[in-house]
């Protein structure tokens, strides 16, 4: 076991050492895995940051009361009645003067221009009570002041604004033909409601000609399995027809579906370049078998197996796919890691995101390089262990 | 105990043949051969006429179509590639025309490759690859590249290599077809030694008849069959 070891190690490092001899043609394959991986790790980081903005904004203690099937905000509808209902429902915390925290909000979408494209997008603009912001995690205004009750003001996301122009400090924007003063900029801990624009409710009611119409209803409830007696209480009430989820699974739910369509995207375009590169892999490894077809024989003739060339010309290959690997790696960390994106989201307003390269995400990459590698090992390590050593020797 | 009238290498009605296109060649039909210990052989005999064939078929790295070939009391016709395999690592070393090193490893490497088939330690092998560069005289020259050394040193290196796990059988494929006269001798002597003081049986396929003047005796391959010269010493 030792010498067979040994063996392969001895193959491996010799066919290492003349890789100079064929330098070109090793750096052709390196490269062309390393594009594979790149465009790979960039789909996945993609997907990875945008389910991370989403999913990462949800608590489990607090529950989002949609309207029955509605599955997104924009869909749904809650009546003054249903929200007073809700306000009454079991498991939902009081505050210290007894009344329910709970936030019954409006989310219509207007329009945005994006600063880097200058195309439009649907933002999202939110109404919302006194008790909205308690309700979600980390809400912090890092700039300016909250909005006056009454009045046409508006608090932005960080990450709205970076990324769509007219959304700084003290500027006015035109929503359905009033306007709105920017009086404050808020962080939400890098989540989803950085992406949002907020706004007083009864204002946005009014003026959006919504009156007494809600679309969620967000609750903090006593403990988070709370949420089970929050259902069964609006399941038994027929005046309620409203589905009743806690807001880590309601955003778990919006990101996977873009998410999932990311990597479905992603996915089927790195296996069809990763044939691309097999292609070349294949050729480059024949190659390296060809010109050390001679070195080969040698061995053989001393005595090595045809099991410790077939591994080091496998091994060779799966080096140099290795090293694509890394390099794709490394070049979507320094073109892509934290670059900033907006897509749509399951509300159909603009989420900014930033892609997020997790060691899971590299981890795939590398997987799918070492994939290439062995697949174009392969058969031109067969062809290595199966070499007649007298043709070989004597050309 | 073995003596130098024990036979090395016994050939019995060897049929070799070889097809090329439609047609069938036939280097070897029903030769036979002995060859007792401790003897150093050339192989002379025009091109064409199966010289290196027959040590390809001693050293097994090709097999015959008939007879049997006999090596130190071994059928080597009846293994296995991979019990041939086995058994050219420890009975046999392979001196080619040229050379045959790893161009990127160094003088002592290339001569530790056969004892990495082993179990020798890694402090043996250097005292082993030591001693065998010290026998063709290349110790001040261990960590040398083959590029860095002269094509007589490299055959040196080469025969370093093919004595390092003290093999009895040495076969040498025109070992000094590619060196200047004073070069070849000095390889030569070198063979002469192995065979003298370190009792290696040695095959030597070669052109020159200065070189062969070095064997024992020489053979030579006509048609198929051999012409034995007795040479003097």
């Amino acid at each position: 076991m030792r010498s067979v070891l040994l063996q392969m190690l001895a193959v491996t490092a010799i066919n290492l050492r003349s890789l100079p001899k064929r330098l070109w043609l090793s750096l052709a394959t390196v490269v062309a895995v390393g594009l594979v991986v790149m465009v790979l790790l960039t789909f996945l980081a993609m997907a990875n940051g945008f389910q991370r903005t989403i999913a990462g904004s949800g608590a489990e203690d607090i529950a989002v009361v949609l309207r029955g099937g509605s599955r997104a905000e924009l869909n749904s509808v809650v009546s003054l009645d249903q929200v007073r209902l809700i306000e009454d429902g079991p498991g939902i915390a009081k505050r210290a003067d007894g009344k329910p925290q709970t936030s019954a909000e409006l989310y219509v979408t207007v329009d945005g221009i994006k600063r880097s494209t200058r195309t439009k997008a649907n933002l999202p603009l939110r109404g919302l009570g006194p008790q909205g912001p308690a309700l979600r995690q980390g809400i912090v205004i890092t700039a300016g002041r909250m909005f006056n009750p009454g009045s046409n003001e508006i608090i932005v996301g960080r990450a709205l604004g970076g990324e769509f122009e007219g959304f700084d400090l003290g500027q006015t924007v035109a929503f359905n033909n009033t306007r709105w003063t920017v009086v404050g900029i808020f962080s939400a801990e890098a989540g989803v409601f950085e992406s949002e624009i907020w706004a007083d409710l009864p204002v946005l009611q009014s003026l959006f000609k919504r009156t007494g119409a809600f679309q969620v209803v967000r609750a903090r409830l006593t403990m988070p399995a709370s949420i089970e007696a929050l259902r069964s209480y609006s399941d038994g009430d027929p005046r309620l027809k409203l589905d009743v989820m806690s807001e880590a699974d309601y955003f778990a739910q919006q990101a996977s579906s873009t998410a999932d369509l990311i990597q479905k995207l992603g996915w089927p375009l790195a296996i069809a370049m990763a044939f691309g590169s097999l292609a070349g892999a294949l050729n480059t490894m024949y190659s390296s078998v060809a010109a050390r077809a001679s070195e080969i024989a040698t061995l053989r003739a001393i005595g090595f197996g045809g099991f410790s060339t077939f591994v080091g010309t496998l091994v060779e290959s799966m080096i140099l796919a290795s090293f694509g690997g890394v390099l794709g790696a490394a070049a979507t960390y320094l073109m892509f890691d934290g670059f900033t994106a907006s897509t749509v989201g399951g509300n159909f307003g603009q989420v900014v995101f930033h892609f997020e390269l997790s060691l899971r995400v590299i981890g795939q990459g590398l997987l799918l390089a070492l994939a290439v590698g062995l697949l174009g090992g392969l058969f031109p390590a067969m062809r290595a262990a199966r070499m007649p050593i007298v043709a070989a020797l004597y050309g | 105990m073995s003596s130098a009238s024990d036979p090395m290498i016994g050939i019995v009605d060897l049929r070799k043949t070889f097809t090329k296109g439609k047609e069938t060649i036939t280097i070897f039909d029903g030769l036979n051969l002995a060859i007792p210990k401790a003897d150093f052989v050339a192989v002379m005999g025009p091109s064409g006429s199966g010289k290196t064939t027959l040590l390809n078929l001693l050293g097994g790295i090709d097999c015959c179509d008939a007879g049997t070939i006999e090596i130190a009391g071994i059928r080597i016709d009846r293994l296995s590639e991979g019990q041939l395999a086995h058994w050219r690592a420890s009975h046999v070393g392979f001196v080619f025309q040229f050379y045959n090193l790893m161009q990127m490893l160094t003088a002592a490497q290339n001569v530790e490759l056969p004892l990495l088939l082993t179990r020798l330690g890694g402090k043996a092998r250097r005292e082993r690859v030591e001693a065998a560069l010290a026998v063709v005289g290349l110790s001040d020259r261990l960590k040398h590249y083959p590029k860095e050394m002269s094509g007589g040193q490299q055959q040196r290196v080469a025969i370093a290599r093919a004595i390092v796990s003290d093999p009895e059988l040495l076969l040498c494929d025109e070992p000094t077809g590619d060196l200047d006269r004073r070069t070849a001798d000095e390889i030569l002597s070198i063979l002469q030694l192995l065979n003298r003081d370190f009792g290696k049986t040695i095959v030597m396929v070669t052109h020159d008849p200065a070189a062969a003047q070095y064997a024992r005796r020489a053979l030579h391959l006509d048609k198929g069959h051999f012409i034995e010269k007795e040479l003097a010493a």
